[in-house]
């Protein structure tokens, strides 16, 4: 009888066994159109390129390949390029942090015009930031004069090009956390007040977890944008080889060679370096997602 | 600990939060500061707590004046409407903040405090909870916690800012319970603040009745529901309907329908507000000395009483009436029905 029963309803369920599939069932329409586009739009703009540049890198046999990405000057110019961007990204951290405090938290004459200062960085031609930071920062500049004083010497050397990359990273760090601050209630504070929490303890164990995980986005952003950074690095650096010669201006160099292969390769250098980094920084972003949950 | 504020003065740019407060809570007492929003009730509890400064005025905790004490050194224990957990942190971790926040010479060995916090876990009862991080928990249980982290101090006052207002209405009836059986085992000066009328009914020993900065009145739930000290409380508390009369010789006269107001018998001719509660009016089918005529409007009998409305001649407003289930059976309380209302009680303010 029950045999004949599940048999009956076997055959009139309208649920046929769930299919697997690669994507899970979402009541949202158009997931097709809409991953279609997404992924022609990925890439024509990115991942053909990417692909394009890696394949003519391997144009070169293996120990040409080898011979050019690990020249001394081309190791030196990774070095410069990535110790000086996380130098920078590093600095806005601390600084960026600094700005957003100041711009959610108080009032004060001014503010708005602040406020609209921190997004110049994106929109002035890097060349232009480039020219005005060497002008201020030589031995002679209104800036490096002081510093010349002290003895060091700011344009022309590696600390330039720290600087010229914190200026261009800024608004990362200030607008990625900005948003998050000014959503943090102030019943949060006022609740570890209320615990006996003295002020350093409120923000280091109650405000900072909570920002920390926009602190890692505007890091890894203002990072990012550091590595790739040319235009205003080239005025600042005085581009001496195996000093103060970012990896950019040496791919620019290969270029004007003519050495088009030994420019890629030097650019999936960065591509991997890059990737691998941003990765990283993105799971730690995760993991620090995943405990305050969200 | 017994708190008293004097004098208190609060405004904010043109707005005046508290005008010249001063009140006395009774050590072990639950107090609830009622009123409106507006009405200045969360500015006084956050000035008691220290969260906020008076412009005038101060505060006294045990006869010592804590006006200049800053929140940290208060040893309040504060409840906030939005629970303001710490989210990146576990159950068990943001009961046991305050706890381990202390300078090392008075802070306890890991092992006290863990033993505290489940103490403390048990007495909200979730101490299956204590690995969980703030937002896997419901709104009720959030608000427990958020209490057990403000109890693991061991505040001498517990100060609570309409502590159930954002739960949903059946987790704030058992909550509110559950808090006086909470005070009634800890016996911890406390004040909470709500608008809530039902509410401080039911949990509170003594209710504070605030409205524009002011004290309307002060006193217990019975007194208060009983003896409303003015019109305002009257309104607040409960439903009425209200009547606009002129008092003359001890009676109000609403058009040609009177009420007695014996405690008025002096006054002659004046302008009156005459409030009559739904529950102390009577319906019967048949005429008689001192009642209205009227027409059934609507009738809802959802719930534990029969709310009715009725249609009259003495004003344009419906007269709402409650009468007890039983009573549905032995009155017709069809729509257009005729009935004759009889008030059985009434409270009479004169208008200045």
């Amino acid at each position: 009888m029950s045999e004949i029963a599940s048999a009956v309803l076997n055959t009139a369920s309208p649920f046929s066994k769930p299919k697997k599939t690669w994507v899970k069932k979402s009541v949202l329409p158009g997931f097709g159109l809409s991953i279609g586009l997404a992924a022609l739009y990925a890439s024509l703009i990115v991942f053909i390129p990417l692909a394009g540049l890696v394949l003519k890198s391997l144009e070169l046999s293996w120990p040409d390949l080898w011979a050019v990405i690990s020249n001394p000057r081309a190791v030196a110019s990774y070095q410069l390029t990535f110790g000086a961007s996380l130098a920078a990204a590093s600095i806005n951290l601390v600084f960026g942090l600094i700005v957003a405090w100041v711009l959610v938290r108080y009032e004060f004459f001014g503010k708005r015009v602040i406020d609209a200062l921190v997004d110049l960085p994106f929109a002035l031609p890097t060349a232009v930031a480039g020219i005005a930071l060497t002008a201020l920062y030589t031995t002679k500049g209104w800036v490096g004069q002081w510093f010349w004083l002290a003895d060091i010497k700011v344009a022309y050397t590696w600390l330039g090009v720290t600087v010229a990359l914190t200026f261009i990273g800024l608004p990362f760090v200030v607008r990625t956390v900005q948003p998050v601050l000014a959503d943090l209630e102030a019943e949060v504070e006022e609740a570890a007040a209320s615990l006996g929490a003295s002020r350093w303890q409120t923000f280091s164990r109650v405000l900072l977890p909570a920002l920390l995980p926009s602190l890692l986005t505007g890091f890894a952003l203002s990072f990012a944008r550091a590595i790739g950074e040319y235009g205003s690095v080239v005025f600042i650096s005085g581009n001496m080889p195996y000093k103060t010669e970012i990896t950019p201006l040496l791919i620019m160099t290969k270029l004007e060679q003519f050495d088009y292969a030994g420019a890629a390769a030097l650019g999936t250098v960065m591509l991997v370096f890059s990737f691998v980094l941003l990765l990283l920084i993105n799971l730690l972003q995760h993991w620090s997602h995943k405990r305050t949950g969200g | 600990m017994s708190i008293q504020v004097r004098n208190l003065h609060k405004n904010f740019g043109q707005f005046t939060a508290l005008n010249n407060v001063s009140l006395d809570f009774p050590t072990g007492e639950l107090v609830a500061l009622l009123g409106p929003s507006g009405c200045g009730k969360t500015t006084l509890l956050r000035i008691i707590a220290g969260l906020e400064n008076p412009d005038a005025g101060s505060v006294h905790f045990h006869g010592e004046d804590a006006t200049n004490v800053h929140v940290r050194e208060r040893n309040v224990g504060f409840v906030f409407q939005h629970y303001a957990l710490f989210r990146h942190m576990t159950v068990f971790d943001n009961v046991a903040f305050g706890l381990t926040v202390r300078p090392k010479e008075t802070r306890p060995d890991n092992q006290s405090i863990k033993k505290r916090v489940h103490e403390l876990l048990e007495l909200v009862q979730l101490d299956w909870l204590a690995d969980r991080y703030p937002h896997q928990l419901s709104g009720g249980q959030r608000q427990r916690i958020a209490l057990a982290r403000a109890l693991a101090v061991e505040p001498k006052v517990l100060l609570l800012d309409e502590p159930f207002g954002a739960l949903d209405a059946k987790v704030r009836k058992d909550l509110r319970r559950w808090l006086r059986r909470l005070h009634d085992e800890l016996h911890i000066t406390s004040i909470f603040v709500t608008h809530d009328q039902e509410e401080a009914m039911e949990v509170a020993d003594k209710i504070v009745v605030l409205n524009k900065g002011n004290i309307e009145q002060i006193g217990s739930p019975d007194d208060i529901y009983n003896n409303p000290a003015s019109p305002f409380v009257y309104d607040f508390i409960g439903q009425v309907n209200l009547f606009h009369s002129r008092v003359d010789n001890g009676w109000a006269h609403i058009g040609d329908y009177k009420l007695p107001a014996p405690e008025h018998n002096t006054v002659i001719d004046q302008a009156a507000i005459a409030y009559v509660r739904p529950h102390d009016i009577e319906l019967s089918e048949s005429s008689s000395e001192g009642a209205i005529a009227a027409r059934i409007a609507h009738v809802s009998t959802a719930g534990s009483v029969l709310r009715i409305e009725l249609l009259h001649q003495l004003s344009n407003e419906a007269l709402h009436v409650e009468l007890p289930r039983a009573q549905e059976r032995s009155l017709n309380l069809s729509i257009g029905a005729h009935v004759y209302a009889k008030p059985t009680s009434s409270k009479i303010f004169l208008q200045k």
